[in-house]
């Protein structure tokens, strides 16, 4: 869908982009992460062609992106707002028309969303008369009125109420189901593993980490488990493993260890059948915040 | 090509549709019109208040018929009885009086005013004047000396000036209305420039502060939106004049047409009355009033300076409308436009204020010339010397470097507006505009 390749993008005092290169899969939806400043935002910039790179290329379906892919791209920024004094109808025909959109076809296509989202009776209302949520609401439809094939949303969810951001997630997703891909852009990792099927992290400018979510996270496993088994014998350290730690409750206890070099659980767990009479055995998966955490703070 | 027009649209509509444009572009020429109307009716009451009638009983015989009405005085001769006329004098209203003239008038050089209120000075002085004359030509009559020579040596002088243009011929000045014009002119276009100007800036911090502009600029490229914006502002300050100048021809139709059929109408109200008389001055001091402001305006060219006005001022709002997005796209608020825009509006402002003096004074000097030809100060300056009459010449150069001007304003405007636009809650400096100017497109 979208191959980016060697950006970098330099103002006159810092480096907002150095040497980023993306590879965003057609169909999916693609977790842009990193702290604030990081340069996420540069590179949305970049891929909406509102700035020009200083060096490096992108290609939007295998073709150089030009001008008139704008059309295929719809683009939530993260600083978002509507002209306050219109309204909302005649506002939203006005950004689809930039779009490329027929008047009719706008009309027709705002019909549904508006009804699907159940703000019809938004149309005629001024957008400074609408709450804050409100607003973000009108500005979702505006952003996928076209059609895009490519949709870019920057921290979509900010300022939505827990009920509004579900019924925008769930409207996300829908959009990636019939193709849209789709980049998600944000500095909080909470939705990132439930929605996102490939993330890249950006930190001071330079990529640090991307891939498919459960490649990342198998590449960050820390081969640690916990082991819960009956009654209050304690466990010590071997070759096989070392203990992080080892804590007794009324009937039983919790062991979490991690394995040695070049051992597998099998082994751990014949070792240790002899001793205990286990109960429970669980992998101890990083999430993206804690591997987002580690990165970011590794290379402080 | 398409999104511009979708943007001026926009621009356009959402301006043409406010209140207060409607307002300003309805009130406006109603207040001018309000002004012209008061100024004929003013004119026209202080005639009424000073004009006086006066009756004339003549005893004398020969005096009252060489009495001659004019401005201020009418006299009416109807040889009636003193008693018969006192009955009449009675039934008539403020500033009629009437004169009794003895018979031996010639002798004791004496007369009688009779007036129901307080006589008029400015009345009596004329009467004063008259029977003086009629007086004095008596004497010189007796003397000896035809009346006709009399009449010879009073003569008055008139000052004909007139102007030769380039080839030529000549046609009637008139300096003080061409002044009158030329600071009309100057102050008309200094507000509009500075209003329209102004509308660009607040238009562009509203899309700034609302981060509109995220969306729109992710559509269309922030030249398009830069160049939509000014044009569309540019046609609403068009459409606005233009409605001006309409409504302002069709209220001043109307507003003579009306002053003039009142006056039929009283004509037939008062029907073959005495007052007849009275009713025609009337009229005839309506017609005397707008002849005199139309006549005035007719000595200079009222189409070149239409078109001129036209041409300058949106040349000079597309200059000056450029440099206000330019500083408009670098802050965040009003408030912090001021340290930009002074700057900016310096050559206007000095112009504006040099042309109720030294550019209304010698409109033809090298000062009003010179600063007629430089684009920033050209559109206050020409429009200032066009009522005195500028070679046509002139005029295209410096139209010309006005489109010169603005192209080079557009220019420079939008290299620095693409990155401001962009840049939130940052303090701008002169040398930070610089170094968006240098950045890469």
């Amino acid at each position: 869908m979208l191959e980016i390749r060697n950006i970098i993008k330099q103002y006159a005092d810092h480096r907002a982009l150095d040497d980023v290169s993306l590879y965003i899969p057609e169909g999916k939806i693609f977790g842009l992460l990193g702290p604030n400043g990081a340069g996420k935002t540069s590179l949305i910039r970049i891929i909406n062609q509102i700035t020009a790179p200083d060096a490096g290329e992108i290609y939007f379906n295998n073709e150089v992106l030009s001008p008139h892919h704008i059309e295929e791209i719809g683009y939530l920024p993260e600083e978002r707002g509507l002209y306050k004094k219109m309204k909302v109808g005649e506002q939203m025909i006005y950004l689809a028309q930039l779009k490329g959109l027929s008047k009719i076809e706008a009309r027709r296509r705002l019909d549904y969303w508006f009804e699907k989202l159940d703000i019809s009776t938004w149309w005629n209302k001024k957008v400074e008369d609408l709450s804050k949520g409100m607003q973000q609401k009108v500005q979702f439809v505006a952003t996928v009125l076209h059609n895009p094939s490519l949709i870019i949303l920057d921290e979509p969810f900010s300022g939505f109420d827990p009920v509004n951001a579900q019924i925008i997630q769930d409207e996300i997703l829908e959009l990636n189901k019939k193709g849209a891909t789709i980049i998600y852009s944000t500095h909080r990792m909470e939705s990132v593993e439930e929605l996102c099927d490939n993330i890249a992290l950006i930190n001071k400018s330079k990529k640090v980490l991307d891939g498919a979510v459960k490649d990342i996270k198998k590449q960050y496993a820390t081969h640690t488990y916990k082991i819960d088994y009956q009654s209050f014998i304690p466990i010590e350290a071997n070759f096989l493993f070392t203990i992080i730690s080892n804590n007794h409750y009324q009937e039983q206890s919790q062991l979490i260890i991690k394995l040695s070099n070049d051992v597998t659980l099998n082994q751990a767990i014949y070792y240790l059948l002899e001793k205990i009479e286990i109960l429970q055995v669980q992998e101890i998966i990083p999430s993206i915040h804690d591997i987002f955490i580690e990165k970011v703070t590794t290379h402080e | 090509m398409n999104k511009i027009i979708l943007i001026i649209k926009r621009e356009y509509t959402t301006r043409v549709r406010k209140r207060s444009f409607l307002l300003t572009t309805f009130l406006v020429p109603i207040f001018f019109i309000a002004l012209y109307v008061g100024i004929i009716y003013l004119t026209k009451k202080s005639f009424d208040e000073t004009h006086g009638i006066v009756y004339i009983v003549d005893q004398e015989g020969s005096v009252g018929n060489k009495l001659e009405s004019n401005k201020n005085v009418t006299f009416i001769t109807e040889n009636k009885d003193l008693q018969l006329q006192l009955e009449t004098l009675k039934e008539e209203s403020n500033n009629t009086s009437i004169l009794l003239i003895p018979s031996d008038f010639y002798d004791t050089k004496a007369v009688e005013f009779l007036s129901s209120n307080k006589p008029n000075i400015s009345t009596q002085r004329e009467i004063q004047n008259e029977l003086a004359t009629v007086l004095r030509n008596y004497k010189l009559e007796e003397l000896g000396v035809n009346v006709e020579n009399i009449n010879e040596i009073n003569s008055d002088v008139t000052i004909n000036a007139k102007e030769i243009s380039e080839n030529g011929d000549t046609k009637e000045s008139n300096t003080e209305v061409a002044m009158g014009i030329a600071i009309t002119l100057s102050i008309l276009i200094y507000l509009s420039l500075f209003l329209y100007g102004s509308q660009v800036m607040r238009g562009i911090i509203e899309e700034k502060t609302s981060r509109v502009i995220e969306v729109i600029i992710s559509s269309v490229k922030p030249f398009q939106l830069m160049l939509g914006k000014i044009i569309g502002i540019g046609l609403v300050g068009l459409t606005q004049f233009f409605l001006w100048l309409l409504l302002s021809l069709f209220l001043a139709g109307a507003a003579s047409t009306f002053l003039v059929s009142k006056d039929d109408l009283q004509e037939q109200i008062m029907g073959s009355s005495p007052q007849n008389t009275s009713s025609t001055i009337d009229s005839t001091s309506d017609i005397m009033a707008q002849n005199d402001v139309m006549s005035l305006l007719s000595s200079v060219n009222i189409s070149e300076i239409v078109i001129c006005f036209f041409i300058f001022f949106l040349g000079g709002y597309l200059l000056y409308s450029a440099l206000f997005a330019a500083v408009a796209s670098a802050i965040d608020s009003e408030t912090e436009a001021t340290q930009f825009t002074m700057p900016i509006t310096m050559p206007l402002l000095l112009t504006y204020a040099l042309s109720f003096g030294v550019l209304i004074n010698d409109p033809h000097g090298s000062v009003a010339t010179w600063l007629s030809f430089i684009p920033f100060t050209s559109p206050i300056a020409m429009l200032v010397r066009i009522p005195f009459g500028v070679p046509t010449w002139q005029i295209i150069t410096s139209a010309s470097l006005l489109i010169i001007g603005f192209i080079f304003t557009t220019w420079v405007a939008a290299r620095i507006y693409r990155v401001g636009i962009l840049m939130y809650g940052k303090k701008a400096s002169i040398k930070e505009l610089i170094k968006w100017f240098n950045y890469k497109s």
